[in-house]
């Protein structure tokens, strides 16, 4: 059988934008999946990804390599930054559910640094202080003109998903706030 | 910004993240095909947009992608309540029947 080999070329590549109170960097590949499932399907589910799928709104789980943000009442954004073969463990999941492979099709931005958050609020419409947007809070929400799905993975860490077409205007765009919050 | 009140979100979130999807509440007739074109075109063209409250579907499109429902009047764009999709419609003082 032949083999076809992929040469993986990514979006950001060499993108960076590092300041004393802030850094933007590109997020390194990652396995994502888009899961959609009922209430029903639930415990199913999370005993065969191996961490407990949240059901309350805003809420992530982050087990060793995997995390699982709740994105709707039915939705969730499953990344697993080992690159784990996430859809064929799910594939074996009897209950109820859709699960696509989105792997390729989001891009990942790390805003990290005291400036993070004033970083993230120069485009995104929600209150992102501390108090409403505590560590491990997530949301599908928007950035400039671009949607994407925000995580706050530390007090100043920030991670934004958006899709790979959006890759250059959310760096773009994320680069210049932290030039701003900078000074 | 306006606020809204995602009623799945369980908070007010930036009227950025939603769009609206017309009037609520609207029934669509289990014989379309034996209907006259007059009672089509009053289902499927005819609103009411009446000044003042008015019962409307959203859609919290950039968060929880849920549709929902809501009263909202349309002289002061002030949201009275939201509410999830399927729920009864809520009677308020002052609303268009
Ligand atoms: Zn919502």
């Amino acid at each position: 059988m032949a083999r076809t080999e992929a040469a993986r070329k990514p979006v950001l590549g060499g993108r960076m934008a590092n300041h004393a109170w802030v850094g933007v960097t590109p997020a390194e590949p990652a396995k994502r999946l888009s899961l959609r499932a009922p209430a029903e399907s639930v415990a199913s589910l999370s005993r065969t990804l191996g961490l407990k799928l949240p059901e309350r709104p805003k809420q992530s789980v982050l087990k060793g390599d995997r995390a699982a943000l709740w994105l709707g009442p039915d939705e969730w954004l499953l990344i697993d930054r080992a690159e784990s073969n996430l859809d064929a463990a799910v594939d074996r999941v009897r209950v109820f559910h859709s699960a696509v492979d989105v792997s390729h099709r989001n891009v990942g931005i790390l805003v990290e640094g005291q400036g993070a958050e004033a970083t993230i609020a120069a485009g995104c419409p929600q209150d992102v202080s501390l108090q409403a947007f505590p560590v491990g809070a997530c949301s599908r929400t928007v950035l400039g003109k671009i949607e994407i799905v925000l995580w706050r993975t530390g007090e100043a860490q920030f991670r934004v998903e958006c899709w790979r077409s959006f890759a250059d205007y959310a760096f773009t765009l994320l680069a210049e706030a932290a030039r701003d919050a900078n000074g | 910004m306006l606020l809204i009140r995602c009623p799945y979100c369980e908070e007010e979130r930036p009227e950025l993240e939603f769009r609206h999807a017309g009037e609520a509440h609207l029934v669509r007739p289990s014989n379309i095909t034996e209907m006259s074109d007059e009672d089509f075109e009053g289902y499927f063209f005819i609103r009411q947009n009446p000044k003042g409250l008015v019962y409307e579907r959203w859609r919290h499109v950039h968060g929880c992608a849920r549709f929902f429902n809501a009263v909202r009047d349309t002289v002061s764009d002030k949201f009275v309540m939201t509410y999830k999709a399927g729920e009864k419609k809520p009677v308020i003082k002052g609303a268009a029947e």
